[in-house]
Formats: structure tokens, C-alpha cells, sequence
């Protein structure tokens, strides 16, 4: 049934994807609100098919959920950010990514359980609920930052009106890409440290040549690098946006080396 | 009936003569009051405001002498007057009122005040009881036309000048205003237009720099701002984030280590330079920092020049609009028109009908249940052929628009009496 209530959430998101074309070609409003309101349909949806899975498995650790809580997370940022900005420009970026997301859940194959052993549930609840929010507000702060830069550029050149003119204004956009940030920072720290308390007490030690633990504080550094110059030399524009670009990268790899980790191997069960 | 209008506006009569027949809002009542009793004006509304003067009347298809009221209303000479005024009638007089509704008639294409205007126009003639039926709806008909002008088209939305061109771009980089700083480099007509706009915006404070200093200090008084010594422009430059610059230098005096001195201070919060000096003040370098944005006098104009573009095809959208609403309404009307004919032409035949059946009743002497029917059926059949032609006819007209004139063939032909009434034999 968890995996019925993906596909449905999966076909709402793929009518929310609506939502880009009509921003890159200014058609009607109408289809506009059409694809809002599926994305949120499709939220819903989510929601229950993730509260199914995790009543059903009595567990989050359940990996074939991981990109389905994940997209889930970027649209509650998303939601959050629209709550208080009333601004749904975001959605160029984040509807693809929550799509793609939705779909790698929904169409793969049986579902990976952790193999280590000796998990601590909670903590691995903890670790995971905790940096998948940092995840998510990376991700809403990238799209943020992509967002300024095309209108930054446009500013520049004197190209205003047009299909830019739906945008929030330039420190709008500047200021909820930083939220973003300072949001996801507090969560990506504790859920690192639940990582490290978790490691700490399964295998006495932390591995800090493993892959994706390596990765993961590099971005972590990355992180704390991007709120450092924002705070003390207001970096913004361009060059946070290549910070945040490059945060995410590490994100996204950090996120592959599953496939290569020893401890955070999956294997099928 | 017909619809007939009479008016000035700003296009075809100066201010003197507008000034000369504006009617105050305190004596509206009054001059509505005396505007229907006027021989031929059935229901009527007179709009008054500083752009224009119009009376609308519902009038008999034959028309009413509204010049005549002009005359008598304002004891003025018709040679003063007349070669100001235009007059129109039927689809004319609905679309101009349409037109006018929708802020296509007006001084600044797209300006909001007017609707509300006409709206009071109308509520002050609906409270003396000058506006009923067919001008009610008329008017209702007119504030829907508005509002879908103003919601399917760009009318309205766009700015007009460079200094709300430049109130937009400001917008469009900081958002709302509230607590922006505005930096005024030179105390000229047109930075102070812009200011006042920015200011209208919300942005706070205003800083003015001047190379005479009583200038700046003048022009500081007049926005509770406060004047800076021109020596000291640059160390206080990084306090603004909207630079307005206009001094008559022929170097520029913004370059590009300057500003990126004031990015520094301002730990790289946006600036924008709105540079409406020639030559210009700002170094065009400037541009090409992160976080400053340079917009020149060109520049401005380039966007009042796209926006007023956009307003031209847009407008014509609208007129678009507007024609079909026309058409709309008089089909409608034409309809309001042919209901009540048809009607009382079946309740006239069906008088004759069964005034006939009753005189012949006697004679007849008594009936079987069949044979009543029979006679019911046979004359209700002839009625109704005859009855059927006119009334196809009838309806047909209305999409022909010439309903008008078939309605008053049709109740001459069948003697229905006047055009306006609702039963057979209406008031003549």
C-alpha cells in the first residue's frame, strides 16, 4: 500500500512539473495554480505513504524510503518558504528534484535494509530524520541561489519585465536561499553528531576514512565555510552561489557513496 | 428607447471650460433631480470630475435635447460650449461609457480613480432615483467590463515615468522599501521627482550631497533629510542602498574602486545607482561588480519605452474587449426590448380569442365535453399560426440587431401601444 500512495504522490508531482514549464513560458495563471495544488496533493499522498511504511516496518531505516523522505523534507522546506514568503519561485528547482526523487522511491526495486548490525533505532532515527532536513534545506538554498543568479543577470543587462517579472524581488530570494541555510545548518551538525555518537558506541571508533563519512564533513566544512563569509563579509550573488553549488555537490556524492561505504552499506534483504 | 451621451473631458475642452461645468458633489442631487425632468430623458447620471463632464441619458428613440439642459442648467452661451462637446448615441454612447469605466478615456491611460468615480456617479443617481431598470444594468454591465479589462489585460499595471520606472527596479532588487536609505548626489528637479517617488514607496531616510551645500541643506529640509558636505560623499556613500546622481561633472564620480570600497563596507548588501546625470556620473565598470546594480538615464527610458509598448498593445486588447462587450449588452437589451412585445402580443390575441368564443358561445346552444374541445383546439390553432411569424420574427431581430424596429412595426401592426410597456395596451 506505502508504495500505491508513492505512485499517486509520484503523479501529482509529475503534474506539479507543470509549474516550470508555465514559469519559463508565462501561460495562464490557471495552470499555474494547477500544478501548485497537485504538488501539494502529491505531499499529502507522500505523507501517507511514508507514515504507512514507517508503521507497517516500525522503522525509518527502511532505505528504500530514503529518497522518498528526503523529497518529502525539500517540500515541507518548500512549504515552509512559501509560508513565509508567499513565494512559490522556488518550484523551478525544487518540483524536478522532488519528482526525480519520487521516482527513484517509487519505481526501485525491493526495498534495502541496513545490514550493520547492532543499530540503536533511535539514534539511527535521530541521524537520519536530522541530516536529511539539512539536506533539504541545501537544496531549497541551492535553488534559491540559482534563482538570484538568473536575476542578477537579468538586472545587470537591463532585461527586466518579461518572464522575470514573476520573481521575488533580488534580496528576497538572497534572504530565503540564507534561511535556507541557517535552518539546515543546526540539523546537518546534530545529525552528524548522532552519526558520530551511533558509530561511537556500535563500533567503539568512527571511521573517518570512510567514504561518505569523509565526504560528509567535507561538505559539512563547506557549509560552515558559506555561513561564515555570508556572516562576516556578506558573500552573496555569484560566489555563494558557487559555495552552495559546491556544498551540494558533496551533498549529492556524500548521497551515492551508499554504494561505496562499509558502514553504510544497504544490501538487499 | 436609446441610450444618449453628452460630455467635455480633458481631450476636447480646456480646463476653463471643464472648470465651468463641473458640478460639485453637494450639488448632484440637485442637478440629477433636474436632469430627468428634462422633456425626454427617462433615467440619467451625470459624472463630474476634474478630467471631464458627462451626462447619460436613457432617452426615447427619437433622442432628448441634452445641449439644451447644458444651457439651461448652466446659463451658458452655446457658442461657448458646443465646439467642446461630443455627443453619442446607442452603441456609441455604451461603448464611450465602457471606455471610460475602464480608464481608456483617461488623462493617464490606466488610472484606477476613475471606476471608483464613476461608481459614486452612480450611486449618487441611484439614491435620487435617477437610474432604474435599463441604466442600472447598464452600469453594472459597464463596472464588469472594467473589471475585466483591468484583470485580462496589462492596463494599469505598468509605470509610466522614469522616476516610477526607477521605484520599480528599486522593487525589483530590495523588495518592499521600508528602511531603505536613499542618497541623493545633486539637487535637481528630477532627483527630487524620483526621491519623492521613493519616498512615496516607503524607503526611510534621505541623505542629499550638493557641491553648494545651502542647496542640499534646502532640498534635506523639504524630505526631513539630512545634507552632507560634498567632500564627504564617499565616506557616506556606503549608508545608502538607492543612489540617486545628477550632478552636471563631466567625469564620472562614482568609479569602480569606489564602489567596490562601499561593498566592502556594506559587507556586500546590494546598491543601486540610478544615474540620471549627462554625462554620466557613474562609471559603467560599476556595473559589472557583484551586488551593484547601474542603471543610467538610457536605461530607464529603454524600460519606460518597453512599458509603454506593452501599454499600447495592451490597450488595444482592451479595446478589443470592450467591442464585444457592446455587442453583448445590445443584444441584451434588444432582448429586454422584444420580451415584453411578445408577451403582449399573445395576451392580445388571446383577449380576441376568447371574446369571440364567448360572443358565438350563446348561439350555440349546449355543448358536448368533445365539441368544446374541439372549438378550444381550433382556435387556440389559429391563434397560434398566426401568432407564430411575428414572434420568429421577432427573435430573429434581436441577433440581427434591428430589434427596435421590428417591435415598433409588430405593436402597430397588432395596435400593442407604446414601446415601453409590459402588458397589452402598455402606456402610450
Amino acid at each position: 500500500m506505502s508504495l500505491l500512495w508513492l505512485r499517486v504522490a509520484l503523479g501529482c508531482y509529475a503534474v506539479g512539473l507543470l509549474y516550470v514549464l508555465v514559469a519559463l513560458s508565462r501561460t495562464t495563471e490557471l495552470l499555474n495554480r494547477v500544478a501548485l495544488h497537485a504538488a501539494y496533493l502529491g505531499m499529502v499522498f507522500h505523507f501517507v505513504s511514508l507514515a504507512e511504511a514507517f508503521l507497517v516496518s516500525g522503522q525509518m531505516a527502511s532505505v528504500h524510503n530514503a529518497e522518498s523522505v528526503l523529497g518529502f523534507l525539500i517540500m515541507v522546506v518548500f512549504l515552509l518558504v512559501y509560508l513565509v514568503y508567499q513565494t512559490t519561485s522556488l518550484g523551478i528547482v525544487v518540483f524536478p528534484l522532488v519528482f526525480l526523487l519520487t521516482f527513484v522511491a517509487a519505481t526501485g526495486e525491493a526495498p534495502f535494509l541496513l545490514t550493520s548490525a547492532g543499530m540503536r533505532t533511535g539514534w539511527l532515527f535521530a541521524h537520519i530524520a536530522l541530516i536529511f532536513t539539512g539536506y533539504a534545506a541545501l537544496v531549497l538554498s541551492f535553488g534559491a541561489s540559482l534563482l538570484y543568479l538568473v536575476e542578477e543577470r537579468a538586472l545587470k543587462s537591463k532585461q527586466t519585465g518579461g518572464r522575470l517579472s514573476r520573481l521575488p524581488a533580488l534580496e528576497v530570494i538572497d534572504e530565503i536561499g540564507f534561511r535556507s541555510l541557517l535552518l539546515g545548518f543546526p540539523f546537518m551538525t546534530l545529525g552528524l553528531l548522532a552519526g558520530t555518537v551511533m558509530a561511537q558506541s556500535t563500533f567503539g571508533r568512527v571511521d573517518l576514512l570512510d567514504p561518505k563519512i569523509l565526504l560528509s564533513i567535507l561538505m559539512w566544512a563547506v557549509y560552515l565555510i558559506l555561513l561564515y563569509t555570508r556572516w562576516s563579509v556578506g558573500w552573496r550573488g555569484r560566489r555563494a552561489a558557487y559555495l552552495v553549488a559546491s556544498a551540494f555537490g558533496f551533498a549529492l556524492i556524500a548521497w551515492a557513496a551508499n554504494y561505496f561505504s562499509a558502514i553504510h552499506r544497504f544490501a538487499r534483504s | 428607447m436609446t441610450f444618449q451621451l453628452l460630455g467635455v473631458n480633458h481631450k476636447t475642452a480646456p480646463v476653463e471650460v471643464r472648470e465651468r461645468l463641473a458640478i460639485p458633489e453637494s450639488r448632484l442631487p440637485e442637478a440629477l433631480r433636474r436632469f430627468i425632468q428634462h422633456p425626454g430623458v427617462e433615467e440619467g447620471l451625470i459624472l463630474s470630475t476634474c478630467n471631464r463632464v458627462e451626462l447619460l441619458a436613457r432617452t426615447p428613440n427619437e433622442g432628448a435635447d441634452l445641449r439644451e439642459f447644458l444651457r439651461d442648467y448652466y446659463r451658458v452661451d452655446g457658442s461657448l460650449v458646443d465646439p467642446h462637446l461630443y455627443e453619442y448615441r446607442e452603441k456609441d454612447a455604451i461603448r464611450h461609457l465602457f471606455r471610460v469605466t475602464s480608464s481608456l478615456d483617461s488623462m493617464v491611460v490606466g488610472e484606477a480613480q476613475i471606476l471608483g468615480q464613476v461608481k459614486e456617479a452612480y450611486a449618487t443617481a441611484r439614491a435620487v432615483g435617477a437610474v432604474n431598470s435599463q441604466m442600472d444594468q447598464l452600469l453594472t454591465r459597464a463596472f464588469a467590463v472594467a473589471k475585466r479589462v483591468r484583470t485580462e489585460t496589462a492596463v494599469g499595471s505598468s509605470a509610466v515615468s522614469v522616476a516610477s520606472v526607477a521605484v520599480e527596479l528599486a522593487k525589483k532588487i530590495f523588495g518592499a522599501l521600508h528602511g531603505k536609505q536613499v542618497y541623493l548626489v545633486g539637487a535637481g528637479k528630477m532627483t527630487e521627482l524620483a526621491a519623492r517617488h521613493l519616498l512615496a514607496h516607503g524607503a526611510s531616510s534621505i541623505f542629499v550631497a550638493n557641491r553648494t551645500y545651502d542647496r542640499a541643506v534646502r532640498l534635506a529640509q523639504k524630505f526631513q533629510g539630512q545634507a552632507v558636505e560634498f567632500s564627504r560623499l564617499y565616506e557616506t556613500c556606503d549608508r545608502a542602498d538607492i543612489i540617486i546622481t545628477s550632478t552636471g561633472s563631466p567625469h564620472a564620480i562614482f568609479r569602480r574602486e569606489h564602489g567596490e570600497l562601499f561593498l566592502s563596507r556594506r559587507k556586500n548588501r546590494p546598491m543601486f545607482f540610478i544615474d540620471i546625470a549627462v554625462p554620466r556620473d557613474v562609471d559603467p565598470e560599476m556595473n559589472k561588480l557583484d551586488g551593484i546594480f547601474v542603471y543610467d538615464m538610457d536605461d530607464l527610458q529603454q524600460a519606460v519605452a518597453s512599458h509603454v509598448a506593452d501599454r499600447k498593445t495592451e490597450a488595444e486588447k482592451a479595446e478589443g474587449i470592450i467591442d464585444s462587450e457592446v455587442e453583448r449588452f445590445q443584444i441584451r437589451l434588444q432582448t429586454l426590448d422584444v420580451v415584453p412585445t411578445i408577451v403582449s402580443l399573445q395576451d392580445h390575441l388571446e383577449t380576441i380569442r376568447q371574446a369571440e368564443i364567448d360572443r358565438v358561445r350563446g348561439r350555440l346552444g349546449p355543448l358536448s365535453p368533445e365539441q368544446q374541445l374541439a372549438i378550444e383546439t381550433l382556435t387556440r390553432g389559429i391563434v397560434n399560426k398566426i401568432m407564430h411569424t411575428p414572434i420568429s420574427t421577432l427573435k430573429t431581430a434581436v441577433r440581427e440587431s434591428e430589434a427596435t424596429t421590428v417591435v415598433e412595426i409588430v405593436r402597430r401592426l397588432f395596435n400593442l401601444g407604446g414601446t415601453k410597456g409590459t402588458g397589452p395596451g402598455g402606456d402610450t
